[in-house]
């Protein structure tokens, strides 16, 4: 019997559990999506019916899965980590052989009434396997090699069928979330440093082989490179993108052009203005004090749940809470990052706010495991 | 399971560590992104408020007008012609429905095109402009344009789209342009914005994908003032893009036309090459379709048709299609053995019929066998056995070498889609692709062009070519591109020893000119227009032993696909060769009943410019002539009249 097993008579049951909901938290996550509705009925001209609502309908859809997860005991999920994750991988197989293409890549599972995007569900339960391994694992095993490639496994197998899609957003997210994982799991930090430093010097040789004989990308892809780096030579092509909005983003200002009047995002001249750019028109209508005040409450959300993690003793728990948080704040980072030109465009939603089904049903139900492993801590 | 606590404790106190690094690294992000948003919003926001405001003056693309293509003589086979459509915009129009009543009243709605247009107006983003109506007539957008203020969101627009006049000839050659598809974006590298503008057209096969660099042209752009709807105020000022460049082909109309209206009703192909420059001047496969049917999105019933099709109308058999050219590749062999000097023009092989090598009985076409055969009657007769003796004597090697010397299983830099390499088969390639040593009958079967041998009308056209001229002769289908002439593909000397062309051409000359000739139904008459040909017949079945000592079924016993392909190559005028022929007649039985006919008819329209004379026919043919005469003439002037049963 574990300790975990051993304290549950301790930990609150039946309905009682609504009481020790981290309720801060849930009033958060509120907030920022209501920004989100508010955002969606301006990029609409004004309209609740185009994005708003159904967003509102998805985000309550939400809101009850983040309740009915956080219900179930910590422990069952432990317990059903390793066959979620292999479920989740043999969808991500499955679409790689039957899926939908969409918009150029392949990445839905059409199920007959309802499509299904396996990597959304990735998010997750690589999230909870790489908790549930190192939870199994001895501390004074965490370091050798040998059981440091089972995790760098576990990681680079859906990454790479992501890869393929292509999905370039996702396969950076799980990789960015699985190595957090196994570095707050333990994992000594001479082997980051080791992948850092290599990575580092492979992207310099690659610059360096530019235009020698060993040249080692091809010339576009080069070409694509420098259009991320100075996306202003090409501004009707691949630099349009980013060139609108760093215009709407700048042309914001201190407080913004106030509530619906961004002429930006009004002229259709930002692309995906609902989804991945939402960002913008409300930095566009806000100003900086808008974009700011989300960053704030994104901030306050993973301070919740950082300190959640910490003050919780149950090994599984604290990882796998970090590990959700990691992941949505690599959501919101790389979207902003992305959209203020920091970082080329790999189309990565802004977490609760840009208008979409998967992610923001995935969130919830990392925010339910979240919740969950706080009701069920012990005490 | 059981964990020692100082297990735990150690945990807690390393994730509590390095919780708190991540922590600070997520807390060092976001001040960065702080700082940038603090950067793009507050230091350059003038700057960027300026550019906004410019922002409503949008740069739009001006489509480039495609460059079009030409025959030889000027008769055009690709152009654009003005287009009409009705779009509408879902934002705009309000109440959907409604609209699309009123604008039915006064334009003519296909209901298949409407259905798609409802359905797109459901589910893109509603600042999409929907295609309503296409192909709408000038009046039909007249009606439309007086009554727009009661069609919000309606728009009526003038684009330019392709046409092929001639239908159905051209369709193999040239080919036809279509949407860009997600497809055609993923090949493309760096596809330029042009490419992402709705209803762009590309090339999809054929020389309109092939030599799609050139017929595209550059785009224009025009800077247009928008108000804060997005509707266009007025025009500020206008870049002219560079219209494609206009192709002309080598392809000669009449004779191209021609050819497929003689080849019709069968599943043929054929091609005839201009001896002094190479230019390829019909290229023609049977049966065609009509490309226009593919400009405009072909239905699935038609496509399902023509793919269905048992006489294959989709492949361009005179490029692509590739055959065992049986019997027409003795002259590759004879040239061979001559050239090696394995024989002598005068020495005789005996044939019974049938010859043994090495414990395998190799037959001949003629089973009783040809008695005596010197060099000249091999040929003209088409005896089997002569040319096993050959290739016994001379070998894989230099046989195979002669045939690429000739042009066969050369992949010809021509643009037009999936151009066949064909086969000449060697030692090496075949343990490379099958795995086996080379055996001797291999060798046997090669030397009459049958077993792995294989190759396209075009190559044999070219083989003809060569032979007739002993110049090392290259197809050319471009003749020039915007006025400025290709280089021509008349090649230098081969380098054979030019007595033995010549009696390889005066052996083919017997073929269609001597009483004994195989193709001597299909010779010419008129002796300033005399031809040198040979037959093919190329077996597509085994025969076995059984049927052999049962009697070998005759191709009219078996089902179509089973029948032999009937070849047949000629170059004319004998003396001064200018025009090459090749045609093939897929399962079409003898080379000298089915495919020598239509080769002489080719050969005689190409050397007259026209329908000839029925003198340059042989005397009891003259009535059957001037009958098919007048009916090809009348099926040529109603070019659409056959399209229902050909499509």
């Amino acid at each position: 019997m574990s300790y975990l097993e051993h304290t549950v008579k301790t930990t609150p049951s039946g309905p009682r559990k609504i009481l020790y909901l981290n309720w801060p938290l849930v009033i958060l996550l509120v907030a920022v999506a209501s920004v989100g509705f508010l955002m969606l009925y301006s990029v609409a001209g004004g309209s609740l019916s185009t994005w708003a609502e159904p967003q509102m309908k998805r985000f309550a859809l939400g809101l009850v899965a983040m309740l009915i997860v956080a219900m179930v005991p910590i422990w069952f999920w432990r317990n059903v980590s390793l066959v979620a994750y292999l479920v989740s991988l043999a969808l991500l197989i499955a679409v790689a052989l039957v899926g939908v293409e969409g918009k150029g890549a392949q990445r839905w599972l059409d199920l007959g009434v309802m499509r299904l995007q396996p990597s959304e569900l990735m998010k997750i339960t690589l999230v909870m396997v790489l908790a549930a391994y190192y939870d199994w694992l001895p501390m004074s095993r965490v370091s050798r090699p040998i059981w440091i490639l089972i995790p760098v496994t576990l990681i680079l197998t859906p990454v790479a069928l992501v890869l393929r899609q292509p999905d370039l957003g996702t396969s950076i997210l799980l990789l960015a979330a699985g190595g957090v994982m196994m570095f707050v799991a333990g994992v000594h930090w001479a082997y980051f440093v080791t992948v850092v430093l290599a990575a580092v010097g492979l992207i310099f040789t690659v610059f360096q082989s530019r235009g020698t004989d060993w040249q080692m990308l091809e010339n576009y892809q080069f070409r694509r490179i420098d259009t991320f780096l100075n996306p202003e030579t090409d501004p009707l092509g691949a630099g349009y993108h980013i060139t609108q909005s760093k215009i709407a983003l700048g042309s914001g200002g201190w407080t913004g052009r106030g509530f619906m009047q961004g002429t930006q995002s009004r002229l259709n001249f930002l692309p995906e203005k609902h989804t991945d750019f939402i960002f913008v028109t409300l930095a566009e209508e806000f100003g900086f004090i808008g974009g700011v005040s989300i960053l704030g409450l994104y901030a306050l959300i993973l301070i919740f749940c950082i300190s959640a993690a910490l003050a919780n003793r149950d090994r599984f728990s604290s990882l796998l809470i970090l590990g959700m948080a990691m992941t949505f704040f690599l959501f919101f980072a790389v979207n902003m990052a992305m959209v203020t030109g920091l970082m080329p465009v790999v189309g990565v939603p802004l977490p609760l706010v840009s208008y979409g089904g998967s992610a923001m049903l995935v969130l919830m139900i990392g925010f339910g495991l979240i919740q969950s492993a706080n009701i069920h801590r012990p005490r | 399971m059981r964990r020692p606590t100082r297990d735990t404790a150690e945990s807690q106190r390393r994730i509590t560590r390095r919780g708190l690094v991540i922590g600070g690294l997520q807390a060092g992000v976001m001040t960065a992104l702080a700082l940038r948003m603090r950067h793009l919003q507050l230091e350059q926001a003038d700057q960027f408020r300026l550019l906004a405001d410019e922002n409503r003056i949008n740069i739009q693309l001006l489509p480039p007008a495609r460059g079009r293509v030409f025959d030889r003589n000027g008769q055009i086979i690709a152009e654009n012609i003005p287009s009409y459509r009705i779009t509408m915009i879902r934002e705009q129009a309000g109440d959907v429905d409604a609209v699309i009543a009123r604008l039915a009243r006064l334009v003519e709605l296909d209901p298949g095109e409407l259905e798609k247009a409802r359905r797109d107006l459901r589910d893109l983003r509603g600042d999409t402009p929907v295609t309503v109506a296409d192909r709408v007539t000038w009046e039909a957008i007249s009606r439309v344009a007086v009554n727009a203020p009661a069609l919000p969101g309606v728009m009526p627009e003038v684009g330019l789209s392709r046409r092929y006049p001639l239908r159905d000839d051209y369709a193999h050659v040239v080919g036809y342009v279509g949407a860009v598809s997600d497809k055609d974006l993923e090949r493309i590298e760096a596809p330029e914005a042009l490419l992402r503008l709705p209803r762009f057209q590309i090339g999809k096969i054929g020389l309109e994908a092939r030599r799609e660099d050139l017929l595209r042209g550059t785009a224009g752009s025009r800077r247009v003032e928008v108000n804060a709807a997005g509707r266009i105020m007025r025009e500020l000022d206008r870049q002219e893009g560079q219209p494609g460049a206009d192709i002309q082909i080598t392809l000669d109309n009449e004779l191209q036309g021609y050819t497929h209206a003689r080849l019709k009703g069968e599943s043929a192909a054929a091609v005839v090459i201009d001896c002094e420059s190479g230019d390829v001047l019909v290229s023609a496969s049977s049966p065609s379709y009509d490309p226009n049917l593919f400009v405009r999105g072909i239905s699935v019933a038609n496509y399902r048709a023509l793919l269905e099709n048992p006489y294959r109308p989709l492949p361009n058999k005179a490029v692509q299609g590739i055959y065992p050219p049986g019997s027409t590749f003795k002259m590759v062999t004879a040239l061979a053995a001559l050239e090696d000097g394995q024989i002598d023009i005068n020495e005789t092989v005996y044939c019974p019929g049938h010859k043994e090598i090495s414990g395998r009985r190799f037959h001949c076409w003629k089973r009783g066998g040809h008695g005596n055969v010197d060099f000249h009657r091999s040929l003209r007769e088409s005896c089997d056995v002569y040319y096993y003796e050959l290739a016994l004597r001379t070998g894989i090697e230099k046989i195979s070498a002669m045939a690429e010397r000739l042009g066969l299983g050369e992949q010809f830099d021509l643009p037009m889609t999936s151009v066949a390499q064909g086969l000449v088969p060697t030692r090496q390639w075949k343990l490379a692709n099958r795995g086996q040593p080379w055996v001797v009958g291999d060798s046997i079967n090669a030397s009459i062009g049958q077993g792995f041998v294989l190759a396209s009308p075009m190559q044999l056209a070219v083989m003809t070519a060569r032979l007739a001229t002993s110049r090392q002769i290259t197809p050319r289908l471009v003749k020039s591109i915007d006025g400025v002439e290709q280089p021509s593909g008349r090649g230098e000397d081969m380098g054979l020893n030019e007595n033995n062309l010549r009696e390889v051409r005066r052996a083919m000359y017997a073929v269609s000119n001597s009483n004994r000739g195989t193709a001597y139904r299909s010779r010419i008459v008129e002796d300033a227009m005399r031809m040198a040909g040979k037959t093919g017949t190329s077996q597509v079945r085994n025969i076995s032993s059984g049927e052999r000592a049962t009697g070998v079924l005759n191709n009219n016993a078996l089902p179509r696909t089973q029948r032999d392909h009937a070849l047949f190559v000629d170059y004319a005028p004998y003396d001064a060769p200018k025009y090459a022929v090749a045609v093939i007649v897929e399962h079409g039985g003898g080379g000298s009943t089915a495919a020598a006919p239509i080769a002489r008819d080719i050969t005689l329209q190409a050397l007259y410019g026209g329908d000839p004379p029925l003198e340059a026919y042989p005397t009891a043919d003259r009535p059957r002539i001037r009958t098919q005469q007048e009916e090809l003439r009348q099926q040529r002037l109603r070019p659409g009249a056959g399209e229902k049963d050909r499509a």
